[in-house]
Formats: structure tokens, sequence, C-alpha cells
């Protein structure tokens, strides 16, 4: 199969998900846009790793793995933080400091 | 088999965890006094880390681990006790911030700690996969202390700004790697060097790119600077002070590793896009700063404008011969900047728990009021306009040095851009001088208390003696970016 398939389908899901980042409002879905991101450069890092015959790309992407499920649980900590203070997810609610 | 270890290189990062798990279990063990001295536990693992980087630094030996992805030389070294230090420093600054508040105390620290700790790693890391966890090790942390006032929902501003902004500069700077791995075949930076893209240029150049970019966002260069002044101003004042200083040279050190041992051959790819942001910054960063009427927002402004000083050198680090004098340069900036940075927050702090705010006008008569203060403070805004004979003229001097060095006419007009807005950078840092000397003071009825304590006496002392000492010689300073220079 050629590698190109894997890389216009990553190209696809990362675009996906920075329109995600921009243009939504509800924190969660940010959230889930982000990880859309970071699972299109996992994609993109197995794929390469298989082609090159160099493991490291599927080692890496196991580290993105990893340190994407802890910024999740920071996201979510910090977005039930403002659930409570603001009672609502809605970003643009949050809107104090303005430069 | 079994990976080379070599546990006296990696001394500094294995004390430093060691430290990072005591505190937390010091903290959640004992609940009443003990926790008092978790603050105290994690100086002293700073200050211990810093033993054996010193007895690395004397043996003198470059030591290399795990083919190569991590690496213990002087570069690493040099900057391995800068972080401790400012890891130090920031923790004098948080001390009785964190004791007044009704916060909890031990998490601070530690989360602090991993911070400083990802920054030791960074200064190693000669690997795409060790530089992303290393920056993830230093970023994650600050994302909970950015929002560490918890009912205050400024700090929760700051903390969900800068959490998506970090997160979203993460994830395009792994697509930019993902590219770079899939061209280059390996996550080594000297695999990298080697190839320089192998026979597709054009993506490479994209791939470039992309990580420039996630790296823009972290050291908040113009364009990709907006979340900055928010994030500082919402977060508690110590941990803008570790923001802006410790995670932007963090930030710095990681773009100078991926530049200086990786992206270096292909200079067309790399090269302009740091021009662009060096110029951007520098510019808008200075003009915003003038019309701030809150420090922290000004600091915030210039400190922008001072992360383009930095990009300056490395913008122009491929041209002619001004590799070695522009690596330097930008190594010599970030200590420099830190110490007149940390220092000016210190003084900030102290005028703050005084004033309860942190508008300009609150400075005025603070040379009546606390002249210790007033005076420190106004070194460290001279150091920070460049004025001689405090440090930031020393920054500035090695800064057009690697510009001169260049010679390109695309390096001259960033350098005459660079001077125009150094000119333009007095009018607002002199703004602050004479609100604290030729202002009367405010009458703030019931004020705070006078007296400096003895940590931010002491954090601002650290940083007066760095600034005056190498603003007056500084040649001592000059050596380091000698010996750090690396044969690639």
């Amino acid at each position: 199969m050629p590698i190109n398939y894997f890389l216009i389908l990553s190209a696809f899901l990362f675009c996906a998900g920075a329109y995600g980042v921009l243009a939504r409002r509800n924190s969660v879905l940010v959230l889930m846009s982000i990880e859309l991101m970071l699972n299109a450069v996992n994609l993109n890092l197995v794929a390469f790793s298989t082609q090159v015959q160099n493991v490291s790309g599927q080692v890496f992407a196991l580290f993105v793995i990893t340190i994407a499920a802890a910024e999740v649980g920071i996201g979510l900590a910090i977005v039930l933080l403002i659930y409570r203070n603001l009672r609502s997810p809605d970003l643009d609610r949050v809107e104090q400091l303005k430069g | 088999m079994t990976p080379y270890f070599d546990y006296h290189a990696l001394a500094p990062v294995i004390v430093l965890t060691a430290v990072t798990l005591i505190a937390l279990v010091v903290d959640f063990v004992w609940k009443g006094s003990g926790r008092q001295a978790v603050p105290q536990i994690a100086g002293v693992g700073l200050l211990l880390a810093l033993v054996p980087v010193f007895t690395l630094a004397a043996d003198g030996e470059t030591r290399v681990m795990f083919d190569g992805a991590y690496v213990v030389d002087d570069y690493a070294l040099a900057f391995a006790a800068f972080f401790l230090i400012v890891g130090y420093v920031s923790l004098l600054l948080s001390y009785d911030y964190i004791a007044e508040g009704d916060f909890y105390q031990g998490e601070f620290y530690v989360l602090l700690l991993t911070s400083v700790l990802g920054m030791v790693i960074m200064a190693s890391s000669r690997d795409l996969i060790t530089i992303f966890v290393a920056l993830e090790t230093v970023s994650l942390p600050t994302f909970v202390l950015a929002g560490w006032r918890k009912h205050d929902t400024r700090s929760n501003e700051a903390a969900i700004k800068y959490f998506i902004i970090g997160v979203l500069s993460t994830a395009i700077m792994l697509y930019g790697m993902s590219l770079i791995f899939g061209m280059s075949g390996s996550t080594l930076l000297s695999d990298i060097y080697k190839t320089a893209g192998g026979d597709n240029p054009a993506l490479f150049a994209v791939a470039i790119f992309l990580t420039l970019v996630g790296f823009a966002f972290k050291v908040s260069a113009v364009p990709f600077h907006w979340w900055a002044p928010d994030t500082y101003q919402g977060s508690p004042m110590p941990v803008t002070a570790f923001l802006s200083v410790a995670s932007k040279a963090a930030g710095f050190v990681a773009l100078l590793s991926v530049i200086f041992f990786g992206f270096f051959p292909s200079t067309d790819s790399w090269q302009p896009v740091l021009w662009v942001l060096a110029a951007l910054s520098i510019i808008v960063g200075n003009l915003a700063a003038l019309r701030q009427t809150d420090i922290i927002r000004m600091l915030a402004y210039s400190s922008i404008a001072q992360g383009g000083f930095i990009l300056v050198p490395l913008a122009v680090a491929g041209t002619n011969d001004a590799a070695k004098s522009s690596f330097e340069a930008v190594i010599i900036y970030i200590l420099i900047y830190a110490a007149m940075n940390l220092g000016a927050f210190a003084c900030v702090i102290a005028n703050a728990r005084r004033t309860h705010s942190t508008a300009v006008s609150s400075f005025a008569g603070l040379g009546r009021t606390s002249p210790a203060v007033a005076v420190t403070f106004s070194i460290f805004l001279f150091s920070l306009a460049g004025i001689p004979p405090f440090a930031g003229w020393f920054a500035k001097f090695v800064m057009f040095r690697s510009v001169l060095d260049a010679g390109t006419p695309a390096a001259v007009v960033l350098g005459v851009i660079a001077a125009v807005f150094s000119v333009v950078a007095f009018f607002y840092y002199g703004q602050v001088i004479r609100q604290m000397w030729f202002h009367e003071p405010a009458d703030l009825g019931e004020t705070g208390p006078h007296k400096v304590p003895v940590a931010l006496v002491a954090a601002m002392s650290i940083t007066m003696v760095v600034v005056v000492v190498i603003g007056v010689y500084p040649q001592l300073f000059a050596r380091i970016g000698d010996v750090a220079f690396p044969v690639v």
C-alpha cells in the first residue's frame, strides 16, 4: 500500500482537528479536536516507521499517546474548574482578560 | 541488549526526581507542620542537583547515551546549572506568596520541581522523542500552576488559554516532527543533520516550518503571542515570573538544539521563518508594551520583545561565519534575560504586597516609601532597556555582533529594526522609573506589609549580583558561549 494514502488521511485528520480547535466554542469539543490532531501525528509516525524500517517512529507514537492522556487529564481538570465557577463549558464566556 | 547507563551523567536528573518524589510524599503523609518543610526540601533539592552538574563540568568529558539521544556536554551542563538556579530563584519568589495565600502548599513545589526536571532533560536532549518528552514535562505542570488560584476566574482563564495554546502548539510541532522522521528515517538530530531532508527538500521545508511554528507558540513569538499577556496577567505572580523566564528559556533551548544540531544545513528553510518571527516580535512587542497600564502586561509584552531579540542571532545563524557568534549570543542573551526579568518580577511582587495592585501607577513614589526596592527595580529596568553598566547592554552587544558577522542585507535590516526598537523600549521602561522617582506616593489608606520578606530579598540579591557583575565584567560570561559551542 503506498504511503501516500496514509499521509493524505492524516493530513485530513490534522486539518479537521485544527478546524475544530479554531471553530468550536465548547471546551470539551476543543479537547477532542486536539486529540484528532495528535492521532493524525500517530498515523504519520506509524506509517513512516513501516516505510523506513525504523522502530523509533512507533516508540514516538507510544510516547505521544501517553502524553496525550496526561494532557487530557489536565485539560479536563481545568475545564471542570471553569464549569464550577462559570456554570458553562463555553470558551466565549471566558473573556475577562483583554489585551 | 541492556542500554548503556552512565549514572554520573544522569545524577542531576536522578537527584531532582528523588527530591520531587520526597517532597510529594512529605506533603502527602505529614498533614500538619511537616508540610511546612516542603519548600525547604525543594530548595535544598535544587541546590543538591547542582553538585553533580559541577562534578560533571569539572570532569569535562562528553558523555553520550542511548545512541546519541541524550548527551551531557558543556552546552547541556551550562543550561542544566542555569535551569536549576532559575528554579531556585522562582522558588524564593513563590515562598511567601504561597505561604500567605489560602492555597495547598506542597503540590506547588512538586509541580515546580517537575517542570525544572523537564528543563534539565531538555538541555541534554538530542533526539526528537527526548525533546518532545522534555518539552511536555516542562509544560504540563505549568498549565496547573497557571490555574493555581482555583476560585479566581481570571486564573482559570489564564490556565485554559495557556493549556489550549500549549497543546495546540505541541500538536503542530509533532506533525512537523513526524514528517521530519519520515524523510530522514530517524529521530536523532545528528541523523537529521546528515540527511537534511534527503530527496524531498520542499516537504522538508514544510516540516521544519510546522516544527518552528510549534516552538514559536512556546516562546510566544509574534504572531503566536496573543495568549501570553492574558496568561501572565491571570496567573499567580511567581508563576508568571517562572513562565516568562524558565519555560520560555526551555523553549529557546529546544529551538537552539533543533536548529544547530538538526536543521542547520537546510538554511533556506528555517532562516526566513525565524527572521520574520524575530522582526515581528520586536516590533509588535515593543509597540504594544508602550500602551500598557498594568505592569504585568507591560512585562509580558516586554518579554515578547526580548524574545524577539533572542531570535535575532538565530535568524542570521546560517549566513557566512555567524554560526559560532550567534550560538554564543543566544546563550548569553537567555542567561542575562533570565536574571534581569526574574529580578524585575521580584520587585513587582514586593511592591504588590504593599499596594495590592499591579497598575503601573501603583509604583508612584516608591523611591520615597521604599527606596531599596525602587533602586533595585530601576537597575533591572535599566538592564532590560540595555543601558550600561548593567548586564542588558552586553546581551544586546553580542546580539548585534552576530548580526555584523552575518553581514548580509537581510541581517543588517534586522539589526536596524532591533536597534530602532531598543530605543522605543526606553519609553516604557522609563515610564515606570519616572513613576517611582518623580511622582508623589498615592495615599493607599490601609497598606500591606512594608517589609520585604527574606526570600524575596534573597531572590533580588542573586539576580542583582548577576546583572551587575556581568554588566561590569562581561568576560566572565563570554567564556560560557566559548566553551559550550559544539563541534558538529
